[in-house]
């Protein structure tokens, strides 16, 4: 047993905080704002005291949608769209699996999803020294 | 040349192989770490990416290492661990290869070539009595040490409450006459991050706020607000049951398996200020009072001699059913009072060392 979650605990199941509805209304207000702004929001679900019951009960309430992309660096990172388009869940975690944040984006694409220009630089010069 | 010593943390983490997108990944934990909005991560991106690799000088005087293990035993590999990669720990004598005059040699290099630039960091109390005589390193007492190295820093870190306010060390009847840093420290900036231990992600939120920001805003305990703004009470995730009146009577009766507040049994969550209930422990795993038993208090001054663990800080007030929708509505205030008057009882209790019962506030009110 080397790891923490090789250690079987059961978790009880934890009472529900009442913040699911807020929360959803947040993500609903974000999303009006998005159309009419252009005015992405992120909302950082471990910063608002939700207990395990509420997070299945968001992921429930919006859904699987239609992409779903997984990055890896720096461990695994989750990007899923929700059934509302432009609602996406997104989670990163770290080389040993754990959970490092958990979010909500509103917005067309989430920022580390499109390669950045210094790694697209990056990525030449190697193909460069490659080819040449 | 440019040496590891002079890359930015950018740079930093470049060298390792780490993508913009790793980058992004590693600025978007910072903002967390650091109790930041999520649309802060540019600005922390754009800081991190210039800033310069800091000097740290980790200072240990009448502690447990509880501190040290705390932190590195984190997430590893970690995103906190690659803050500590970020930064030049200079002198930590738990840690460090090197022991002896070569240890102490490596502290004095340190100082002399990051002079009124390098971060101080202590875990442990001092002890003042009798000249100090009961903890010395290298010959040295430790406050003789903390003057020395403190003379030519920047900003000093106390970690856990021993460090912060004295803590164990301090507590009744204080024989080694154990103080905080801030007891002696006078001339520089010290910043507090109590708790025994205090929360790892806690511990590097402050150092990468000094990286990209500067020094954090600070309460007037010296505890940075970010994470210490609020009560473990106000962020709980038991709270709608206190704002229900709903408590636990025991640890094994309907209430405690329903998961209801546990204020009677002598939770301190109203008085103690921390991040537990969000940033939570064990890798995000849980926090006490999820695992079921309340908050002790350790983050707060004096912890150890303000009354029993077990005893309610007062017995809870009001007609709770009927008020419940208003309580509700004004949940964080009266939180916030709440709070206030039991802190009051508290110092009062610890004071006069006197426990503090459900009981005797019950008679209190009463008479």
């Amino acid at each position: 047993m080397s790891h923490l979650t090789d250690i079987p605990v059961a978790l009880e199941n934890l009472p529900s905080t009442h913040n699911v509805t807020p929360l959803l209304n947040e993500v609903r207000h974000a999303l009006q704002a998005l159309l009419t702004t252009g005015e992405a929001t992120q909302i950082d679900l471990r910063s608002i005291p939700l207990s395990d019951r509420d997070v299945a009960q968001i992921q429930d309430a919006l859904g699987v949608g239609e992409v779903e992309i997984q990055i890896n660096a720096l461990g695994p990172s989750m990007i899923k769209e929700t059934t509302f388009a432009g609602v996406w869940w997104v989670e990163h975690r770290n080389s040993s699996n754990e959970l490092t944040g958990r979010y909500i984006e509103i917005t067309p694409v989430p920022d580390i999803v499109p390669s950045a220009m210094s790694d697209i630089q990056d990525g030449l010069e190697r193909l460069n020294r490659r080819v040449e | 040349m440019t040496t590891r010593k002079d890359l930015t943390v950018g740079e930093a983490l470049r060298t390792q192989g780490i993508s913009r997108r790793g980058f992004l990944k590693f600025c978007a934990a910072t903002a967390s770490m650091m109790a930041l909005p999520p649309s802060s991560i540019p600005a922390i991106a754009a800081a991190l990416e210039k800033a310069r690799r800091p000097s740290v000088i980790w200072l240990s005087f009448q502690e447990c290492t509880g501190c040290t293990e705390s932190l590195t035993r984190s997430h590893a590999p970690s995103i906190e661990g690659l803050i500590f990669n970020v930064i030049s720990l200079d002198y930590h004598h738990t840690l460090q290869a090197a022991s002896g005059d070569a240890a102490e040699e490596a502290r004095h290099t340190a100082m002399k070539e990051n002079d009124g630039k390098y971060i101080v960091v202590v875990d442990g109390s001092i002890p003042v009595k009798d000249g100090g005589v009961y903890s010395t390193i290298a010959g040295m007492t430790n406050l003789e040490i903390l003057k020395e190295t403190v003379a030519g820093a920047a900003a000093v870190i106390a970690v856990g409450s021993c460090a912060a306010f004295g803590g164990l060390p301090a507590a009744n009847p204080n024989p080694t006459g154990a103080v905080s840093v801030s007891e002696l420290v006078k001339d520089k900036p010290v910043v507090n991050i109590p708790g025994c231990p205090p929360i790892p992600v806690v511990i590097s939120g402050v150092i990468a706020h000094f990286l990209t920001f500067g020094l954090p805003e600070l309460d007037n305990l010296g505890r940075p607000k970010a994470f210490y703004g609020t009560s473990i009470h106000d962020r709980c995730y038991r709270r709608p049951f206190y704002d229900k009146g709903l408590f636990a009577e025991t640890f094994d009766d309907e209430g405690a398996k329903k998961g209801w507040c546990l204020y009677k049994l002598g939770c301190k969550g109203p008085t103690t200020y921390n991040a537990c209930a969000t940033m939570k422990w064990n890798n995000g795993t849980s926090f006490p009072i999820e695992a079921g038993h309340g908050c002790i208090g350790c983050s707060e001054p004096q912890f150890w001699d303000a009354g029993g663990f077990y005893k309610a800080l007062a017995e809870p007030t009001g007609n709770f059913t009927t008020t419940a929708g208003v309580a509700v509505a004004a949940g964080a205030a009266l939180g916030a009072a709440s709070g206030l008057l039991n802190r009051n009882k508290q110092k009062q209790a610890g004071a006069e060392h006197e426990t503090v019962t459900a009981d005797n506030l019950e008679k209190e009110q009463t008479s």
